[in-house]
């Protein structure tokens, strides 16, 4: 009895810390689906009378390019880095060549620098190769700053596959792509799906490389974004829309792949 | 014993990403560290010789010495706020109760949210206007009779930067809490269960056998954040703007560099923030591949 008793307060301190974390949520809802003449800061807490899309639609209307440019920045990024991180894992994992013990953390070191320490080289060397403002050079940011992480998780991984089964392919003749292409990569899409939303999510939140390296019409959207939330011009009510706009595609990607984003995050742990 | 032909085939294949990496990560820290002993000002690079002139100035700059007061703030709260809600979070989920799947989902999705939404979000709840105009968390606390709560948040003289602290804390907890239920369950049930057979109550169990073995765990996570503290940039400037009080390095030489032209200041800061995340990570690194077993 006691015992029930206890396990059912433990709840208590759970359900006040999840309400903490959905009252940011609570009101980027609320606040969208209300009617433009229903939007008072006084009454910011109060549900609304009905669900209109106002709000979401004006976001939309302002924010759509920027979206665009988002997806098509994102995609390419993160696919490119992953495929690279896959080769990188199982070279790093599997075929050490000499001094691979002493590349492998210099590369991984690139995934912790304060980025503001490359800043200035990075704008002025996308100046010279004529990639500056635009999103090709944005991509190539990506995913090369992606590399760290991309190689770190595969290696990870390839490091679990048994050493006998790279040595009985070798026997039969198999060459050092052969093995990738046709035993280790079938069994990595699992590794794949964490490190491409992985990517995915870094690439798409990014704001730093975006700020520096955009030019105002190809901004991906978190730029767009913050332009807008501090212009006095557009309301908080469509800021509130906007940012849900914003945070929608990696939400839906947590939702629906949570299990494969988590593996990704304490991948970033290093020991997990 | 591997073959050379193997040796150079498998180093051809990382090549493209080593070259990578060493140009866009060594080779622009270098270059970096070139600019930060430059007089660089203005539009056209400028590599004229400064020695350590730059760095210098920021020591004696009155902006600096905020944005390191600001740093340290933010960084004692947010790393400690993270950690202990995280550890809380871990240790009640890992009581094995019902519905822990969604509370973990609760915990953790703010993880998957740019600090630029959280940011736009968090000025509104965080909004400071008073009287009539009192709304966000301020006007939820007056609703809800907890008028002592209400506060000025990040426009506190002297102290909002503690405020900023808040929303980074409700995006990494999350994080925090997967990081250590990920080190209880690693914990083997013996080892609880054999002090319980030997009479210990709960409390002895956590604080003589939990902690001390979620230890590692605890000073990975601390330096994970501690580093990420010091990059804090964006979240900052979504809820506030450029405001001199909530100022950190990170910002000021987007500012200076950016704003201001001043690339010759801007790059001391890079590299003095680089130098400050090394000094976490690289032995992190370095104990971290150490420990792991042989391939």
């Amino acid at each position: 009895m006691t015992q029930k008793r206890s396990r059912f307060l433990l709840y208590i301190p759970l359900v006040a810390v999840a309400i903490f974390y959905l009252i940011p949520v609570y009101v980027m809802l609320v606040t969208g689906f209300k009617g433009f003449e229903e939007v008072n800061l006084k009454t910011m807490w109060d549900l609304p009378t009905g669900i209109r899309f106002d709000n979401f639609i004006e976001a939309y209307n302002k924010l759509a390019p920027y979206l665009w440019n988002s997806i098509n920045m994102v995609l390419p990024a993160a696919v490119i880095s992953s495929i690279l991180g896959s080769l990188n894992g199982y070279v790093l994992a599997k075929w050490k060549f000499k001094g691979a013990d002493i590349i492998f953390p210099l590369i991984l070191f690139g995934m912790f620098i304060p980025y503001q320490s490359i800043l200035i080289p990075l704008v002025e060397f996308m100046k010279t190769i004529n990639l500056y403002g635009g999103l090709p050079g944005l991509v190539l940011t990506h995913i090369i700053y992606g590399i760290p992480i991309t190689t770190l998780t595969f290696r990870n991984y390839y490091a679990t596959i048994p050493k006998e089964l790279v040595e009985a392919a070798k026997i039969d003749g198999a060459g050092m792509m052969g093995i990738y292409w046709n035993i280790l990569l079938p069994i990595s899409i699992p590794s794949f799906v964490v490190v491409l939303i992985w990517q995915f999510t870094q690439a798409w939140n990014d704001f730093l490389f975006a700020v520096v390296l955009t030019s105002p019409s190809n901004w991906p959207i978190t730029v767009a974004l913050n332009n807008m939330a501090g212009s006095q011009i557009v309301a908080w009510n469509v800021q509130m829309a906007g940012s849900f706009l914003t945070a929608l595609p990696t939400l839906l990607v947590y939702i629906f792949l949570g299990r494969y984003f988590l593996r990704g995050m304490m991948a970033g742990a290093l020991k997990g | 014993m591997r073959s050379n032909k193997e040796n150079w085939q498998s180093f051809l294949l990382v090549l493209p990403s080593i070259l990578a990496v060493a140009v866009f990560v060594y080779g622009f820290i270098a270059w970096s560290g070139r600019v930060s002993m430059s007089q660089w000002k203005g539009l056209t690079p400028d590599y004229t010789w400064r020695g350590l002139t730059n760095y210098i100035e920021l020591f004696s700059d009155a902006r600096f010495a905020i944005d390191v007061r600001n740093t340290l703030i933010f960084t004692v709260i947010f790393v400690f706020g993270s950690l202990v809600l995280g550890l809380i979070l871990a240790l009640l989920l890992d009581t094995g109760l019902r519905g822990e799947g969604i509370f973990r989902s609760i915990f953790l999705f703010p993880m998957a949210i740019s600090y630029i939404v959280t940011g736009v979000v968090w000025r509104w709840l965080m909004n400071p206007a008073t009287g009539s105009r009192t709304s966000g968390l301020n006007l939820l606390f007056d609703k809800l009779g907890l008028d002592f709560l209400i506060n000025q948040w990040h426009t506190t003289p002297y102290w909002g930067i503690a405020a900023i602290a808040l929303p980074a804390i409700w995006q990494m907890s999350g994080y925090c809490m997967a990081i250590y239920l990920a080190g209880l369950r690693a914990i083997p049930d013996e080892l609880r269960e054999a002090a319980r057979v030997d009479g210990a109550s709960e409390y002895q169990i956590l604080s003589g056998i939990v902690l001390p073995l979620l230890r590692p765990v605890t000073l990975s996570v601390m330096i994970i954040l501690g580093h990420m503290s010091l990059k804090v940039f964006d979240l900052i400037l979504a809820v506030a703007g450029k405001q001199l009080p909530l100022d950190v390095p990170a910002l000021y030489m987007w500012q200076v560099t950016f704003d201001g032209l001043f690339y010759g200041r801007g790059a001391a800061i890079g590299i003095l923030l680089l130098l400050s995340v090394a000094v976490l990570i690289i032995p992190y690194l370095f104990y971290s591949l150490r420990s792991e077993p042989e391939l």
